[in-house]
């Protein structure tokens, strides 16, 4: 893996909302609240790579895909596109790099306009962005990108709206939309959990093929099943932080983070002799406003010792693992 | 393996097809009908007046107040004009002012409902306080303030009303950009770099049309009800006729006194009809368009049983 | 022999469809449940596995017509319509909802629908209906002390205790979960289950899990109908089903679903989507799409054994016993 092959760097993000307080609260002088959405993620993305972000939701994994869009303004943090922050950049700065990071949203049914018709559909980015050239090119460029997202022949799925399509096949069109416009980066938000199984891999393997003729692609998933056969990479996350991060076969088959564990013990195997004693954490995320001090896991976390409950670890690669595995746990030796 | 093959069946899932939508609703609702057909035609009746009225509009035909007649149906009004070329005319110009004046508040209300809607924050704040000044004025006393200040004529009562029935579109309306803000398909749009002006004309804007046709169908009515009160207080057109001029006129005329009863009654009950005919149709409009008034239901006891035929049986 | 807890005999739901004609959304499926048995049904959307759970629950819309019979302890709930049901739903069958949200009133709280819950089925009133609230509360893992607040107040997870709860307040025999897990994160979803597990465990019910996600069913059920175009094409214990299935479908649709332990295996998708129910279907529904398809498949085959306690609905098995 070069270095030049990065696409997308994102550096110590923090994303913050502020909860408002209502009049009650500003008369009485309650302090300001805010939701601690992402505090100081680190990632970066290759040319060619699939970044699986995990996490329940609440951990923030969603909120730092749309700071990558740049549709919430981060507190601080860097996101290096090609080299460039895009940080400081203004809407008017912002719409050159919009086309190349694209996003494809969970909802296939909510996510197509329903009065638009499928090649409607997949030109509209072009027609935002100016690009194209004439009405017949395109046309061309719709029916290629359908071709991509393997809905052939083109001629049968442009003339159909939306609610003519399944499920699967409204994905592939809004993949299809995102592709027109050739981005380098495409984060997918959830893109299968709101399909039926069957259809599922065939989305899936579009996005493998994509990304094996070199996209970039984050995916945000709840499903570490999925992270694991299609990632090259997972990076957990829990409570605005990444608690662990490596090289997908090594996160699920060596796990260093307890919250790692923990999430991999409870994925539903799919042959029942599989099935195994999972190790269920009691309660749920807790709310992002109060964030518990030290490690933010300590109060869920099995092997949770006194210190936990002071320090907060840093992200460092274990002694057990291998190069580019690194997770945040106090009761992981650090190698020296 | 493409999926596509074999998808030219695929089930359009449950097709929620808003036009076949509108249509069934219309269908099952024979209120809706009626209104449509009071509306249609006195709509006719207006537009062909000139040639299918009995008489001409400022001929006496006959003496004053006549009696209802085989020649005079509806019988004859102060100046001996006919009746039914009377309403023909006064519907005319009833419903132009009525159509007129709620383009404005249309154009008024969608816009603000828009902006209050899609920009949300201070906009919205600011938007929606005018709005609130708007909805606790007065409206009659106001109409006739301004129509006695700008004195009498068809375009300032046109404005007059448009300016005045533009408040509850406007919430009606900015409650639903509200919701198809937040729709994905327009986060989509803004994320691929989509312009405020692309977003609101080809995703919002469409979506919330069919709302403001309904909306529009029950402002006509005022705007008609509105211009007949203004008329039969004397701050109409004196130039036009009207149906609320008719019955004026009829009324400054003593025809109570004369007993001439259709001279008021009749255009009364033509005004009556129009309003009700919008309000049959535009209430069926919004119940089929307004998502919000849909009600869903998953009903107990209600399913019906039926014996097993055919392949059934043959499956035991 | 004693009749089974629940059995479903030859069960259709047809839909009147708005511009005329209707759809066959289940097409005799039947199946039968022993107490603290826990079943599986699973298939696309779409396949009438909802469906069937409503009918057995006498749930439908109006659109609606049924066949069949719906059997309780060999007594027929199903043939009386309305009134034969409703002594028996929530008493001694009752159902959990996909989204809690929608199965419980936003303006009262969770306490208050239960309280309900117990007064309209005779289960005590006042304080003693309270306690029982209490008791329910905690035998679904929520502290009784949460039973005043509102359903917006919880979360997801809680929310769904909540609704699991209340179909539990009358001590019925039969569970039916729809989708009692898909709006969950995996952590919830895993505590969920674990308290379906422990609820069959520990009082003996027995438990339809209607859902898509096989690995969820593979986790908690011991038996699974698979469901395809509103009939039942195999069913059989879990672990028959994953080594050695009857049906293609079932094969497939393991095959579709992405499993830790898989490694590079290729995920694959099943081409094509589930016949249209609005009409007649020819030959076996899922010839389209199945890629061990050959000639008997134009006819239509019906479930038969190929195993013990394992039947699949189709011709390849006729093949091997041959």
């Amino acid at each position: 893996m070069s270095v030049d092959a990065t696409v997308l760097e994102v550096e110590d993000l923090v994303v913050r909302y502020p909860i408002h307080r209502g009049l009650v609260g500003a008369v009485t002088r309650q302090p300001r609240r805010q939701v601690h959405a992402v505090e100081g993620v680190s990632l970066s993305l290759q040319k060619g790579e699939m970044l699986a972000l995990v996490g329940e939701s609440g951990c923030g994994k969603t909120t730092t895909a749309q700071a990558v869009l740049r549709l919430v303004d981060p507190v601080a943090g860097a996101i290096r596109f090609d080299g460039r922050d895009l940080v400081p950049l203004g809407s008017r700065d912002l719409r050159p790099v919009r086309r190349r990071i694209q996003v494809v949203y969970q909802d296939p049914y909510e996510s197509l306009d329903p009065r638009f018709r499928v090649k409607a559909v997949v030109e509209e980015p072009l027609l935002i962005h100016g690009l194209g050239g004439s009405k017949a090119e395109r046309m061309e460029r719709v029916r290629d990108a359908l071709a991509r997202v393997e809905l052939s022949p083109p001629e049968l799925f442009l003339e159909r709206f939306p609610h003519e399509l399944s499920g699967g096949q409204r994905q592939r069109v809004a993949i299809a939309a995102a592709l027109a416009l050739e981005p380098d980066v495409l984060v997918a938000d959830e893109p299968v959990s709101m399909l039926d199984v069957s259809v599922r891999a065939g989305v899936l393997n579009v996005l493998d093929g994509l990304r094996r003729n070199g996209l970039a692609i984050l995916m945000i998933t709840h499903d570490l099943s999925t992270a694991a056969r299609f990632a090259q990479r997972i990076a957990v996350m829990y409570l605005g932080r990444i608690v662990e991060e490596g090289p997908a076969a090594a996160v699920v088959r060596n796990p260093q983070h307890p919250y790692t564990k923990a999430l991999l013990s409870v994925v539903p195997r799919r042959d029942p002799r599989d099935r195994q004693r999972p190790q269920i954490l009691q309660g749920e995320t807790p709310d992002a406003v109060f964030i518990p001090s030290g490690c933010r896991f300590h109060p869920r976390c099995p092997v949770a010792i006194e210190r936990c409950s002071i320090e907060d670890p840093a992200l460092a690669r274990p002694a057990s693992a291998e190069d580019g595995h690194r997770a945040a746990c106090l009761l992981l030796p650090a190698r020296s | 393996m493409s999926e596509a093959s074999l998808l030219i069946e695929a089930p359009p899932e449950g097709g929620q097809n808003r036009r076949g939508f509108v249509l069934h609703t219309l269908r099952h609702r024979p209120a809706a009908v009626i209104g449509a057909t009071i509306l249609v035609l006195v709509a006719l009746g207006a537009i062909l007046a000139q040639w299918i009225a009995p008489y001409p509009l400022h001929q006496q035909v006959g003496p004053v107040f006549a009696h209802p007649s085989w020649h005079h149906l509806l019988g004859l009004d102060d100046g001996g004009i006919d009746m039914v070329t009377l309403l023909m005319w006064g519907a005319r110009v009833s419903l132009v002012v009525g159509f007129a004046a709620t383009l404005v508040s249309m154009a008024i209300g969608g816009a603000v409902g828009v902006l209050a809607g899609y920009f949300g924050g201070w906009v919205d704040t600011v938007l929606m306080r005018i709005t609130d000044y708007f909805l606790v004025l007065p409206d009659v006393p106001l109409m006739i303030v301004v129509a006695a200040i700008w004195g009498p004529s068809l375009f300032h009562i046109i404005i007059v009303i448009g300016i005045l029935l533009w408040t509850s579109t406007a919430r009606v309306i900015r409650a639903q950009v509200k919701s198809v803000r937040e729709r994905v398909y327009v986060k989509r749009a803004r994320a691929l770099g989509a312009g405020h002006t692309r977003i609101v004309f080809t995703h919002v804007l469409p979506q919330v049309a069919p709302l403001l046709i309904a909306n529009t169908v029950l402002t006509v009515a005022v705007a008609i009800f509105d211009e007949t009160a203004l008329s039969f207080l004397g701050l109409g057109d004196p130039s036009t006729t009207s149906l609320g001029k008719v019955i004026e006129n009829a009324f400054q005329r003593a025809a109570i006194s004369a007993g001439a009863w259709w001279a008021i009654v009749w255009p009364g009950v033509l005004v009556t009809l129009i309003i009700l005919g919008c309000s049959l149709v535009g209430g069926a409009l919004e119940d089929a368009l307004n998502p919000r008034l849909r009600v869903a239901h998953l009903g107990a006891r209600t399913f019906r049983l039926r014996p097993l035929v055919g392949r059934g049986q043959d499956a035991l | 022999m004693t009749a089974p807890l629940l059995e479903v005999e030859n069960l259709n739901v047809w839909f009147d469809l708005e511009g005329g004609g209707e759809l066959h959304a289940v097409q005799g499926v039947d199946f039968s449940l022993e107490p603290g048995e826990r079943m599986g049904l699973v298939g696309e959307s779409g396949c009438g596995k909802t469906t069937t759970a409503l009918a057995i629950m006498g749930l439908l819309p109006p659109s609606a017509s049924v066949a069949g019979r719906v059997l309780i302890d060999g007594e027929d709930i199903l043939a009386g319509g309305e009134a034969a049901m409703r002594p028996h739903r929530w008493v001694d069958i009752a159902i959990v909802f996909q989204g809690a949200m929608n199965a419980l009133n936003p303006v009262r709280t969770i306490g208050q629908q239960i309280v309900e819950s117990l007064e309209i089925h005779d289960r005590g009133k006042g304080a003693a209906a309270r306690a029982r609230t209490g008791e329910l509360l905690e035998s679904v893992g929520i502290p009784a002390a949460r039973a005043s607040r509102y359903p917006h107040e919880l979360s997801g997870g809680m929310r769904q205790r909540a609704a699991i709860a209340m179909a539990l307040s009358c001590s019925p025999r039969v569970l039916i979960a729809d989708e009692p897990t898909t709006a969950l994160d995996v952590m919830v979803q895993a505590q969920i289950l674990e308290l379906l597990d422990g609820l069959c465990n520990d009082f003996g019910l027995a438990l339809v899990l209607v859902t898509h996600d096989l690995p969820v069913v593979a986790q908690l059920c011991n038996h699974c109908s698979v469901m395809y175009a509103g009939e039942i094409v195999e069913r059989g214990p879990l672990d028959v089903l994953y080594h050695a299935p009857g049906h293609p479908y079932t094969r497939m649709l393991f095959a579709a679903s992405p499993d830790l332990g898989m490694g590079d295996a290729p995920v694959l998708s099943i081409p094509g989507a589930p016949p249209r129910l609005d009409r007649p279907i020819d030959g076996c529904p899922f010839r389209p799409r199945c890629d061990s398809s050959f000639a008997a498949c134009v006819e239509r085959p019906h479930l038969r054994g190929v195993g013990d306690d394992h039947a699949a609905a189709c011709h390849l098995n006729e093949m091997v016993t041959a």
